[in-house]
Order: C-alpha cells, then sequence, then structure tokens
C-alpha cells in the first residue's frame, strides 16, 4: 500500500541539532567531566557517537560511548514479538558515580526510555541520568520526560517517524502516513 | 528467515535446520554478555515457571539450566529422580502430568531412556526441551559446542571435526554429529571397534580406529569421556589400553590443524581420554564450553518462551490427557 512520505528534517538540520545539544549537555553536566553517553540500539547509538565527538571537540576530553540494547527488558517481551532479535548489549565502562546521558533518536510512548534505565541500573548506579532525543513525538504512555530534546515534532498517531542520522549526507527524518483511503 | 523460531520444544538437533541452530546461537552470544555483567539478571522471562526433571544424575547440566532460568529471573524448580515419587514407583507420565497440572511453561527432562522426552512432549501443555536422553540426543550440548567451535574458529561451514570416545553410548557425539551435518562440515568419529555406533555411515560421520589419521587435519579435536562403567563388560579391556592408543596429548596435534581447538563436554577423566597437559593447554576450549552453555541454554529458553505463549493453560490441560 502506497505510504505518503514527507521529509521533516534533512542532514543540515540533524546536524545543527546534535551540535546544538552538544553544548547543552556539556552546560547542563558543568564540563562533561563525569559525562558518558550510552545509545539504545539502533537508533540511539550513531547519535551518541555524534554528540561524543562534538563533545570531544569542543571540551578536549574523550567521553565514552556505551549502546544498550532494550530487548530483553521490554514490558512486552513475554508476549507476542514478530522477530526476537537479540543484540548485544555494550558498556565497557563503569557506570558507577556517572553523569549519563541516554540517547535515542525519536521519543514515543516512553516505554523503551523506561526499559533503558532498567537496563542501565543493572550495570551500576550512575549519579545521575539524562534523557537526550532527537525528535520528540509526543504520545506518551508513560511519565517520562525528555532533558534535552533536539525537535519537537507534530507526528499523528499511526503515522510512523523514521530518522536516519549516521552522519551521512542521506540522513533525515521522514514522516510515514498511511493515505485516509486504504489506510484502514 | 525472519520468521524466527517456530519451535514448541526442543528434543534433538534432528528437528532443526541450519537457520534454526544460526537462530540460537546468535541470540546466546546476546545473553553471553548478560553472564558477564555486575548484576547477571534480565528481567525478561519475569512470571514464567521452568521445571528441570532430571532422571538421571547431572550436575553441570542441571545447574547450567538452572542459571540460565534464573538470569532470565523463571521461577526454575529442580526435581530430581532420587528423590521424587519416581523413586517410589510412579510412572514417568504420571510424574509429567503431575508436573504439567503446575503449569509450567517449560519442562526440561533427562532421562536415561531414549525417546522419553519426545514420550512426555505429546502428553504435556508445555514445551519440552530434552536435557538428554539415553544414547539418543543432547542437543543443548551441541548447540553450546557449536558456539564455542564459532566463537573460535569464527564459522560451522567447511571444517574437519574429530569425536573420540566412547561414540557408541554417547548422545553427546550424536547430536554434535547431526549439528555438524547441518552445515556440511566433516565429521570423524574415532574409537575401538567396540564403542563405535553401527549407524555411523547415517550420522554422516567417517570410521577411524587410528588416532593419528582421524586428527590429520581436522579443526576441532571433541573428546568422550569413557565411563568407568564400560569397563565392567567386555567392551574394553582396561583403562590404561586406551589411553596408551586413544588418549589425546599434545603430540597429537602435530598432524592436526594449526588452529586446531581441543573440546570435552566434561567431566574430563585426565589421563585417560585426554593428557592433563592439553587439558590445561591454550589449545583446550572447555571452560568457554561451560560459560556458552549457560548463554545457549539461555537462548533456548528465551526462544522456547516466545513460543509458547499462542497456546492458553486451559488447551494444555486438556491436552494433557
Amino acid at each position: 500500500m502506497a505510504r505518503d512520505e514527507h521529509t521533516v528534517l534533512d542532514a543540515e538540520a540533524i546536524a545543527r541539532i546534535v551540535r546544538r545539544v552538544a553544548v547543552e549537555v556539556v552546560e547542563r553536566t558543568r564540563g562533561a567531566e563525569h559525562l558518558a553517553l550510552v545509545g539504545v540500539r539502533r537508533g540511539g547509538v550513531p547519535i551518541a557517537q555524534r554528540l561524543a565527538e562534538e563533545i570531544g571537540r569542543a571540551e578536549g576530553r574523550q567521553v565514552p560511548v556505551g549502546a544498550v540494547d532494550i530487548t530483553l527488558y521490554r514490558d512486552d517481551a513475554a508476549v507476542a514479538l514478530p522477530d526476537p532479535k537479540v543484540g548485544p548489549s555494550d558498556i565497557d565502562f563503569d557506570i558507577g558515580g556517572r553523569d549519563l546521558v541516554l540517547v535515542d533518536d525519536v521519543l514515543h510512548t516512553g516505554r523503551t526510555v523506561r526499559a533503558a534505565i532498567d537496563h542501565l541500573l543493572d550495570y551500576g548506579r550512575p549519579r545521575r541520568i539524562w534523557l537526550a532525543v532527537l525528535a520528540d513525538r509526543g504520545g506518551r504512555e508513560l511519565p517520562v520526560a525528555a532533558d534535552f530534546v533536539g525537535r519537537v515534532l507534530e507526528v499523528p498517531e499511526g503515522a510512523i517517524l523514521d530518522v536516519f542520522a549516521d552522519g551521512g549526507e542521506d540522513d533525515r527524518a521522514v514522516v510515514r502516513t498511511a493515505p485516509p483511503e486504504g489506510g484502514s | 528467515m525472519s520468521a524466527g523460531f517456530k519451535h514448541n520444544h526442543l528434543l534433538g538437533i534432528a528437528d532443526l535446520d541450519a537457520n534454526d541452530v544460526t537462530e540460537i546461537l546468535d541470540a546466546a552470544a546476546a545473553f553471553i554478555e548478560v553472564s558477564r555483567r555486575p548484576v547477571r539478571k534480565v528481567p525478561t522471562l519475569r512470571g514464567k515457571t521452568v521445571i528441570n526433571m532430571f532422571f538421571e544424575a547431572s550436575t553441570r547440566t542441571r545447574t547450567s539450566f538452572e542459571l540460565a532460568g534464573k538470569r532470565l529471573s523463571a521461577d526454575v524448580v529442580n526435581i530430581s529422580g532420587s528423590g521424587s515419587s519416581l523413586s517410589k514407583g510412579e510412572s514417568l507420565l504420571d510424574t509429567c502430568k503431575t508436573v504439567a497440572a503446575m503449569q509450567p511453561d517449560i519442562v526440561v527432562i533427562r532421562h536415561s531412556a531414549s525417546g522419553a522426552p519426545h514420550f512426555v512432549a505429546e502428553r504435556v501443555g508445555c514445551s519440552v526441551v530434552n536435557g538428554g536422553d539415553g544414547a539418543h540426543e543432547h542437543p543443548t550440548q551441541a548447540l553450546l559446542d557449536a558456539f564455542a567451535i564459532r566463537q573460535s574458529l569464527g564459522t560451522l561451514e567447511g571444517l574437519k571435526v574429530a569425536i573420540c570416545g566412547d561414540i557408541s553410548h554417547s548422545r553427546v557425539a550424536r547430536s554434535n554429529a547431526r549439528l555438524l551435518n547441518l552445515f556440511g562440515s566433516e565429521v570423524r568419529f574415532c574409537a575401538p571397534g567396540t564403542l563405535l555406533p553401527p549407524e555411523a555411515a547415517t550420522l554422516g560421520a567417517k570410521v577411524y580406529h587410528r588416532l593419528d589419521e582421524a586428527l590429520e587435519g581436522v579443526d576441532v579435536i571433541m573428546l568422550l569421556r569413557i565411563q568407568r562403567e564400560r569397563l565392567e563388560g567386555p567392551l574394553l579391556p582396561s583403562l590404561r589400553e586406551y589411553s596408551r592408543i586413544f588418549g589425546v596429548s599434545q603430540r597429537h596435534l602435530d598432524g592436526a590443524a594449526e588452529r586446531a581447538i581441543v573440546m570435552h563436554p566434561g567431566p574430563m577423566n585426565r589421563g585417560v581420554e585426554i593428557h592433563p597437559a592439553l587439558a590445561d593447554s591454550d589449545r583446550s576450549v572447555v571452560l568457554d564450553q561451560v560459560e556458552a552453555g549457560v548463554a545457549v541454554r539461555m537462548a533456548v529458553l528465551y526462544l522456547l518462551a516466545k513460543g509458547v505463549r499462542a497456546q492458553t493453560p486451559a488447551q494444555a490441560a486438556t491436552d494433557g490427557g
């Protein structure tokens, strides 16, 4: 079925957002001294890496970057999952006492963030966990809010927001909606 | 292919294809990481119940299944043959129906009779995992061996694998041969004639009676335990004779591939089938196998627990009759 598709952020817009969020993170974490970034697989990982690069350039400091896969922490893990692909999580630094910024591409229901926080706490006790997202599309089902928001996007319920943010020229955020006639 | 794992039970490697095996091993790769964390537990199977029914002595397999279930947050209960009603004369079927009535999600069975897990799987509503049945199959052992091989050599395809020891009584050898066949690897059995099964050819294995020939160019050497109880029959004259002719030491690696690894499902008889120095050498992946065991069993429990949701407990109870 054909879907309407339109680009809401292009590569340049995404690059500007990453630079701005990097500055905000440094400011809020007082110079990024105890900072570490953790991307949520898979969309959050490249964004976390880009933020780390920006912060590294600005502050002259290597910021550790990790990744979490939340499959095993989903609240629907024991019910229907069409394709239970589990990926490894990868945090090779001690998160105890750190200012952790959890990074994801899209904030929607908040369930992924809940799972990711549970997951992080199994690795240790960070001093604080912040949340950074490239796009906040609303539609929360849990009381979750982001500390750093790239862009608030109006996306109709039922539509799909896809973000590509690897740092290449094809980076973009697109909204796909089914046309009303064939969509139901 | 992305449809995922479709089986309700894991009864033997014979029921799986190469995609199933790859899916289990890929999932296990993620679970290895869980066991290396400070908090070795994920909430994935919270509220699920796993019952280990071990009608035959076992420490490592049972412990491995128990840890696998617990690290996934399932409730795990162990029933062993000696302490249970089985020793009071209850039949296997009655024991299993009783256990099934307690609504477990997965039952792991080890039994000395080949086919016991199949028998139970047809009569209870929950998933059944074969934890080793007679001389038939031990699927999770073959899967963890495959995991350890893939970890060391990067592939399961096109390998030469020698399995040495008491093949005829070994479910480990059978499950491993079946699994390696799925990936087109060459399997060689090496043992005295009295310890070789008549169906070696149907298992896709070449038979050798001389260790040097069997190990020529192999990538993997799998050793099996010589069970002392076999010595009471006419199959083996003495342990010392077996050790002299079929015991593997570092000298035997000369003819094998340069990257060759040595495996053993345990418990090892040092100085019988394996020379102590070889068991402790860097060619031995025995402890990797143990670590892989927990991860592979987590993967199996995880994939099966996802499958059983389709069946309601009510259905299961009526099916159980």
